[in-house]
């Protein structure tokens, strides 16, 4: 972008040897050092831990000196300093400094009236002087900004943009960007840079770009702390034309945090004894919906769906999956360790009346979810038996330690040498070992190997 | 197990040159501010900062303390304030805020931004709406190249894939083609250019334009060819979970600017290091691109030869000891440093890799990659976004189903999308409208009733909309096409065939020999055949935008003569991943020349990804 300016070549030539001396002498000072912490080395063990000085040599660990660690250091030693107060105001005018030669000013008011756009574009890429001043007629604006998006400059695009920002109508600068969209993308860029966003969302309203519109504008909830305010604005943006998945999912967001808030607002003084026995971490406000699931089924477990914090409420509210739900709330009973919710949830009864367990999910991640709960080792047994592929079974059964079940899959196999192996491993005298014992003796069996 | 060089391959030009360019002109700057100074660093350029000049330097040019640029009040008493920035409105804004307090406080300071690698007029735009232009007195730092390894240059601006790609901003493209026009000015022209991608257009362009504007240098080429290559040509491999031992460092990890920081669980102490990566690490270079099944063992073995070298000690007389110490122990300890520690990474990789089912991860991606069980796929994604598990992950794998499949059924689009939302918030309605503008995840569209729409919009408008709302339709229906890639590239290896990890036989061995990078293998095609003649289909398909030109400062008679002949400058705008490094080092050993990589910033699928999260305000 710029030149090298006539003093550039006196400095290359003058100042190239005072940057490296530095250097040199610093590693001829640590080599120094490296062979002398080498030589007192030879006394000492193999397994022994050198200092810093042969680190210093090969490993970057923000070596002293280095800039991050300085500015460490500077960042200290405020927090320990004195803390400044408040600056006097002093009435003195600052002094005013004149700009460099191609400063900006010059955008409307240089003097070089006569330059054609792609001069004047090629100047400005140059980061010469230039004057924007003569480009009046909308024509010539145009001109201009066709000629900055032609030489790919995106710096220029936006210096012309900013121009046009100032010079012409919000309505005809809208109206001629929605013909030129690399200009259009720079400058919503731009304006959401600078912090803009009501103009963007104006603007994209203005050339019919209604859903990007909405996101744009739903987008600012992010701005807003206080949750009853943002409620308010998502509720705000129900009006908004989003598309039709994205309305249902901008009404949940809203229904949710007003659900959170009414939750939050009870359960902050709460005293039934699940609050006592694990307190709260945090709130509750702005979690997933997922998240406050699991929250409702770890504390309000088993009220009525009438209540806005049961689980049933919540599932129903936002159309959870089965599955989902099954995981959730799983996840929740298990880490209470409430053995006997776990197995409601997957027990159903047939037409007989009998019990019989069945789940949306694998019964291996069923498991694998007990485990991480350290769930005992019968509630697990259970579980894995329940397991469908006989392969996912036998290695679950192997992980979690379920003898009962790993010898009576051999048994099943058929597989002698896999339980003399399996025998090896248990307690010799222990119920199991003996239930092998007695299964290698049976002469019944016809062994496949 | 190290692959054995290339008997003759090329030897790299030496790239530290840059490094003292930038540190002689960033001298020159602050020697434009005489006196004592404070310096204020914005946090992403105090890492690049280090790799080239070091406090004493700064201190020598008279900067008294140094802080992170962190957009709060400052405490300095210094008469002078000078900031080391990127160029960004908002942190001109702050520094605006901070002279205008001073104006009020009624203190007198000298203000001085140094932005790099250039500036912007919407950032001095700034300074002239917030009155204090001529207050605040501008330059640049044309710091344009960090190198950092012997192959690898980077621009540090990961900030590139962001706004090029999504927000449509080309700030930097000027930018992208000043790096290669520095690079052509200290090493010498190019004979031959290749690209494919909109932006690698326009970064040809600018440094043509450039390049015709400066006086000719007529020496010695030291790179023969270079490739631009844009990101967006291929989002499936930077997707991938990586599983080279440096790709999987920096997804564990993250590698730094060249840097990383192994916590305590890793170094087994109570403290953390950070280690640089590079070739000078001789263990690392050993290992760095190797699939990481080989790792362990090759590490083991290299223990039990370190234990060998250190028993020879046993039974020496002292001048046999005298000996010893001097020639050897320095470097036994050195190796013994850089193999526990990578030990420890590797061990700690292990843990972390069984505990999140990283096989079955895996299991999934090449399934996806294949083409193949794509219903369990869908199931998979959909019970790692039911358990809430890694936020990034799922979207990895949604965006990977979605580009291997072009784009998702309308059901499963939906279906997946509230999923996702209720798992991990409906703010992320605003991250799944950014994916969907990039082509990342899409929902199918029915090709007929764009069709219908079209040709019906088309009557009701002039002829110049129609031409936009057609783009904007087409831009719509741009479809991955990776199937058909795919299959016309031969990225998926035949499923059931053995592949020996040890003994890679194509790039595919950095995704354990199940895909080998879209990127990397266009590459390949287009040196091979230099051009990319044979491959109009393949372009066609990745939506054009490909481009060979032949130099004109080329000297025959030189060619294929030279070791810069053999040497290959590719460009990826808006980053490349450690994989894909691997790949072309790789691609180089075979081919007998060598891949100088320049790249806007390192990424990884997490960083790809994070860039187009919009869940904060």
């Amino acid at each position: 972008m710029t030149r090298a300016k006539p003093e550039d070549d006196e400095y290359w030539n003058s100042s190239k040897f005072k940057a490296f001396t530095f250097d040199d002498e610093d590693d001829e000072f640590s080599q120094l050092k490296e062979s002398k912490r080498a030589v007192n080395s030879i006394l000492v063990d193999d397994d022994d831990e050198d200092e810093e000085d042969v680190e210093r040599v090969s490993w970057s660990g923000e070596p002293v000196g280095s800039i991050s660690w300085s500015v460490k250091e500077t960042a200290s030693s405020i927090r320990s300093g004195s803390e400044q107060s408040f600056p006097k105001i002093d009435t003195t005018p600052s002094l005013s400094k004149q700009g460099s030669g191609y400063s900006l000013s010059s955008l409307f008011k240089g003097n070089l009236h006569d330059l054609s756009p792609e001069e004047t574009v090629r100047r400005m890429q140059k980061g010469r002087a230039f004057s924007l001043e003569k480009f009046c007629s909308l024509q010539d604006k145009l001109l201009l900004l066709d000629e900055a998006v032609a030489v790919y400059d995106g710096n220029v695009i936006t210096a012309v943009l900013i121009f046009l920002k100032k010079s012409l109508s919000k309505e005809i600068l809208f109206r001629e960007l929605m013909a030129r969209d690399v200009a259009l993308r720079h400058y919503v860029h731009y304006l959401k840079e600078m912090g803009e966003q009501k103009l963007v969302v104006e603007l994209l309203k203005a050339l019919g770009r209604t859903e990007d519109m909405a996101l744009m504008h739903y987008k600012e909830h992010l701005n807003i702390k206080d949750e009853s305010r943002r409620r308010d604005f998502l509720k705000s943006c129900l009006s908004l034309p989003f598309s039709q998945d994205d309305a249902t999912h901008v009404q949940d967001h809203y229904t949710l945090l007003e659900r959170q808030i009414i939750i939050e607002a009870s359960d902050k003084k709460a005293v039934a004894e699940i609050f006592k026995k694990f307190p709260r971490k945090a709130s509750i406000l702005n979690m997933p919906i997922i998240t406050t699931l699991y929250y409702s089924c770890f504390y309000h477990y088993g009220e009525s769906e009438g209540t806005f914090s049961s689980p049933s409420n919540i599932r129903k509210t936002f159309r959870i999956s089965e599955k989902q739900y099954i995981l959730t709330a799983l996840g929740a009973r298990a880490k209470l360790k409430s053995w006997f919710d776990v197995d409601s949830l997957f027990n159903t009864k047939n037409w007989l009346g009998y019990t019989k367990k069945r789940s949306p999910i694998g019964f291996h991640r069923v498991v694998d979810i007990l485990h991480k709960n350290s769930a005992p080792v019968q509630v697990l047994q259970e579980y894995v038996n329940l397991i469908d592929d006989p392969d996912l079974k036998l290695s679950g059964a192997l992980k979690y330690k379920c003898h009962d079940i790993v010898i009576n899959t051999y048994r099943d196999l058929k597989d002698r040498q896999q339980l003399i192996v399996y025998r090896e491993k248990l307690e010799r005298d222990s119920p199991e070992y003996r239930k092998i014992q007695e299964l290698l003796n049976n002469v019944q069996i016809r062994w496949k190997n | 197990m190290a692959h054995t060089e290339w008997r003759d391959a090329p030897e790299l030009p030496d790239f530290s040159l840059l490094k003292r360019l930038a540190r002689d002109q960033l001298i020159f700057l602050l020697e434009q501010l005489p006196g004592k100074k404070d310096l204020f660093i914005d946090a992403d350029l105090m890492s690049p900062l280090d790799r080239i000049a070091n406090v004493t330097i700064l201190k020598q040019h008279e900067v008294d303390k140094l802080y992170k640029v962190e957009l709060k009040p400052i405490v300095s008493s210094s008469d002078q304030l000078c900031f080391l920035i990127r160029p960004r409105i908002q942190t001109v804004k702050w520094i605006s805020d901070l002279v205008n307090a001073d104006k009020v406080a009624g203190r007198f300071r000298r203000y001085k931004i140094i932005f790099t690698p250039q500036k912007f007029y919407a950032c001095e735009t700034v300074l002239e709406e917030q009155g204090v232009y001529g207050d605040v007195t501008t330059d640049e730092w044309n710091f344009y190249i960090l190198p950092l390894d012997d192959d690898i240059l980077s621009l540090e601006l990961p900030e590139f894939f962001r706004d090029n790609f999504l927000e449509g901003d080309q700030r930097w493209v000027t930018t992208a083609g000043s790096a290669l026009h520095l690079l052509q000015s200290v090493y010498g022209s190019f004979s031959k250019v290749y690209g494919i991608g909109r932006c690698a257009k326009m970064v040809y362009e600018s440094w043509r334009e450039l390049m015709e504007e400066g006086e000719q240098r007529t020496r010695q080429p030291e790179f023969a060819k270079v490739f631009l290559v844009d990101r967006d040509v291929d989002f499936v491999t930077p997707l991938c979970s990586q599983v080279v031992y440096e790709g999987l460092v920096d997804d564990l990890f993250r590698i730094k600017c060249g840097t990383v920081e192994l916590g305590p669980d890793v170094t087994s102490s109570d403290k953390s290091i950070k280690v640089m990566l590079n070739s000078q690490d001789k263990v690392f270079s050993e290992i760095r691109n190797e699939h990481f099944s080989n790792v362990f063992g090759f590490l083991s073995q290299k223990a039990k030869n370190l234990q060998t070298a250190y028993d020879k000690r046993r039974g020496m007389d002292i001048q046999q000891m005298k000996a010893f110490v001097s020639d050897e122990l320095k470097g036994l300890k050195q190796e013994h440093r850089l193999l526990s520690l990578h030990i420890g990474a590797s061990e700690s990789m292990m843990k972390k890799k069984t505990k999140q089912d990283f096989q079955e991860l895996l299991k999934t991606e090449h399934s996806l990659l294949e083409g193949f069980e794509i219903r369990e796929c869908i199931t998979y994604i959909e019970e790692h976004i039911n358990r809430q598990v890694s936020m990034i992950d799922s979207l990895r794998l949604l965006c990977l189903l979605s580009i291997t499949e072009n784009g998702l059924l309308s059901k499963d689009y939906r279906s997946l999308k509230a999923q996702y939302l209720q798992s991990y918030g409906i703010k992320h309605l605003l991250t799944f409208a950014n994916l969907r503008q990039l082509g990342l995840l899409e929902e199918q569209q029915a090709g007929e009733t764009l069709t219908v729409m079209e040709s019906k919009v088309g009557k009701l408008v002039n002829d110049k909309t129609v031409g936009k709302l057609t783009d904007a339709f087409s831009s719509l229906a741009k479809k991955s096409n990776f199937r058909a890639l795919s299959k016309r590239l031969a990225l998926v290896p035949k499923s059931g065939e053995e592949y020996d990890l040890r003994v890679p036989r194509d790039m595919a061995y950095v995704f354990s020999g199940a895909y080998i990078p879209l990127s990397c293998k266009l590459i390949e095609q287009v040196l091979e055949r230099d051009g990319w003649t044979g491959l109009e289909e393949v372009t066609r398909m990745l939506n054009g935008q490909e481009f060979a030109v032949t130099g004109g400062s080329s000297s025959s008679e030189a060619r294929n003569k030279t070791d810069a002949q053999r040497i290959v400058l590719v460009m990826f705008l808006g980053g490349c991943t450690f994989s894909e490094i691997s790949a072309l080092r790789f691609l180089g050993k075979e081919r007998g020349c060598r891949f100088v990589v320049v790249t806007t910033a390192i990424t990884n699928s997490a960083r790809l990804l994070e860039a187009l999260l919009d869940n904060h305000a």
